[in-house]
């Protein structure tokens, strides 16, 4: 470069913009290319997330790092499929059963988009909007078979301190007990926040069950042996624990037109299964008790 | 330029002139990713990718960078790699990029990359550079492997995730050391290891 004045404003801008031109393109690029193999990568890890939720019902499956996830996943899915606010079902997702490459499962960018009407829906005082909302919602469902027990798994999300929240709560037939968690985060506080994502925490819901009317689960500070409806927050971390405890307070919310349908037609089930026993039918009405 | 001798160049950065304890750089990633074996094993390489591309491609363009703009160029060029090397991690290692989360992008942060580059690849030709960078990469990745071999082996009994310490350890009352998870036993360790090589290489010591 002898003889060019490298230190010139012209030189420098036109230096400068080259570079940058040059180096966007490159990333631009990459990026395109790579795109597939990574989007591959994050749904692999939400069949996962869904995976594991629904395999804590039953405590000799488990899901790891060596699991075949897609293969499990298709082999123990019963059903998939969306419902709206009104517990309608409003669309089909693909379970993968011809090819496991198939699988559909939301992304969280989908889940953002569902809990964004689901706060536009609490926020509206319009009860003919609110109809409206409700209907447009398709809110994610699996339906698995883990040995013989069927668990349904239910998404959430929310808004944690550093960024967005969200998880798969498993639930059992009555569509009210939890049977497994699990929890993840874009980026919460490695060591407070980010705890949600691992054990002691998401353990402490199974057993659990929601709750009916506005308050249907919460995440609150201290022990909570006497209420089901609620998990001790993790220490430290009050702001994502409690932004997790109102997504799934939401979420699981807008839920309860579809589960209990689900409870209702399991307890007729059982009911038609053996109708001439009086006392088999007198047990499903009892347990409904709690919810009026 | 010629005359560089290619041994100094390659050794001096692994052992007597070492990134992390002699020049006490990248001590922030060191102590954040040497929890486990296999995450600082990843790290350590993309380090190592990253140095010696970026004083590659610096010293390639090194004599067109206008002086004015220096640092700035020298920083699209490392973001370009780091950059570059998180999305193929993204692609073919994600569970390990997830766990070694943000600090792959903070490796444009790394002083050890903008030092070399200023120190080493605006004043030589590009093989030297890229031989400089890749050296000073293992360096730093050298000291991270040792790091993470203890931590992970004292802190989990756990090598790369294969169980070192047998289950009869653990029945006859042993316990995995919780402290060296955190980051403060990790600065404990790099102080030994710093102390360790000091008294070996007497013309370190201060006076």
């Amino acid at each position: 470069m002898t003889g060019m004045n490298t230190n010139g404003n012209t030189y420098t801008v036109v230096y400068s913009t080259v570079l940058v031109i040059l180096v966007a393109a490159i990333l631009a690029f990459v990026a395109m290319s790579l795109q597939d193999k990574q989007n591959e990568n994050i749904k692999v890890e939400t069949i996962t997330k869904v995976l594991s939720a629904a395999a804590q019902a039953d405590e000799s499956v488990t899901v790891d790092e060596t699991t075949d996830v897609l293969d499990m996943y298709t082999k123990n899915i019963v059903e998939a499929f969306y419902v709206d606010g009104n517990g309608e079902v409003a669309g089909e997702m693909n379970m993968g059963k011809d090819n496991p490459k198939n699988i559909q499962v939301p992304s969280t960018a989908d889940l953002k988009k569902q809990n964004d009407i689901l706060k536009k829906i609490d926020g509206s005082k319009d009860e003919s909007e609110k109809a409206e909302l409700l209907k447009t919602l398709s809110l994610p469902v699996f339906v698995f078979d883990i040995n013989g027990k069927k668990v349904t798994v239910i998404p959430c999300y929310g808004a944690g301190l550093w960024g967005p929240i969200w998880g798969y709560v498993a639930l059992a037939e009555d569509g009210k007990t939890i049977d497994g968690a699990i929890f993840d985060h874009k980026g919460e506080t490695p060591g407070l926040g980010a705890k949600i994502a691992e054990a002691p925490f998401y353990t402490s819901f199974k057993g659990k069950a929601f709750g009916t009317g506005e308050k249907v689960f919460a995440v609150e500070k201290g022990k909570h042996d006497d209420d089901p409806t609620c998990v001790d927050a993790i220490s430290g971390a009050t702001i994502t624990s409690q932004a997790l405890g109102r997504g799934i307070n939401m979420w699981a919310k807008y839920y309860q037109p579809y589960l209990r349908t689900m409870a209702a037609a399991e307890a007729d089930a059982e009911m038609s299964a053996a109708p001439a026993d009086s006392t088999s039918a007198s047990i499903p009405s009892e347990s409904n008790e709690p919810v009026k | 330029m010629s005359g560089i001798n290619y041994k100094e160049v390659l050794l001096k950065p692994i052992f007597k002139g070492n990134p992390v304890t002699v020049l006490v750089l990248g001590i922030c990633s060191s102590l954040a990713v040497t929890v486990q074996l296999k995450g600082a094993f990843v790290m350590a390489l993309s380090v190592i990718i990253v140095t010696g591309l970026s004083s590659f491609v610096v010293s390639i363009i090194r004599n067109s960078i206008p002086n004015r703009i220096r640092i700035i160029v020298q920083l699209v060029v490392v973001a370009l790699m780091v950059i570059l090397v998180d999305q193929v991690l993204k692609a073919y290692a994600y569970s390990i990029s997830k766990t070694l989360s943000v600090y792959v992008g903070l490796i444009i942060t790394n002083c050890i990359v903008m030092g070399r580059i200023e120190a080493y690849a605006l004043g030589n030709k590009p093989i030297p550079s890229l031989l400089d960078g890749l050296a000073n990469g293992a360096g730093y990745g050298l000291i991270l492997i040792v790091l993470a071999f203890f931590r992970e082996l004292l802190g989990s009994g756990t090598l790369f995730g294969y169980r070192i310490i047998p289950q009869s350890f653990y029945d006859a009352g042993y316990m995995d050391n919780g402290l060296v998870i955190l980051p403060p036993m990790a600065l404990i360790l790099l102080g030994l290891i710093v102390w360790i090589q000091r008294s070996f290489q007497k013309d370190l010591q201060e006076k």
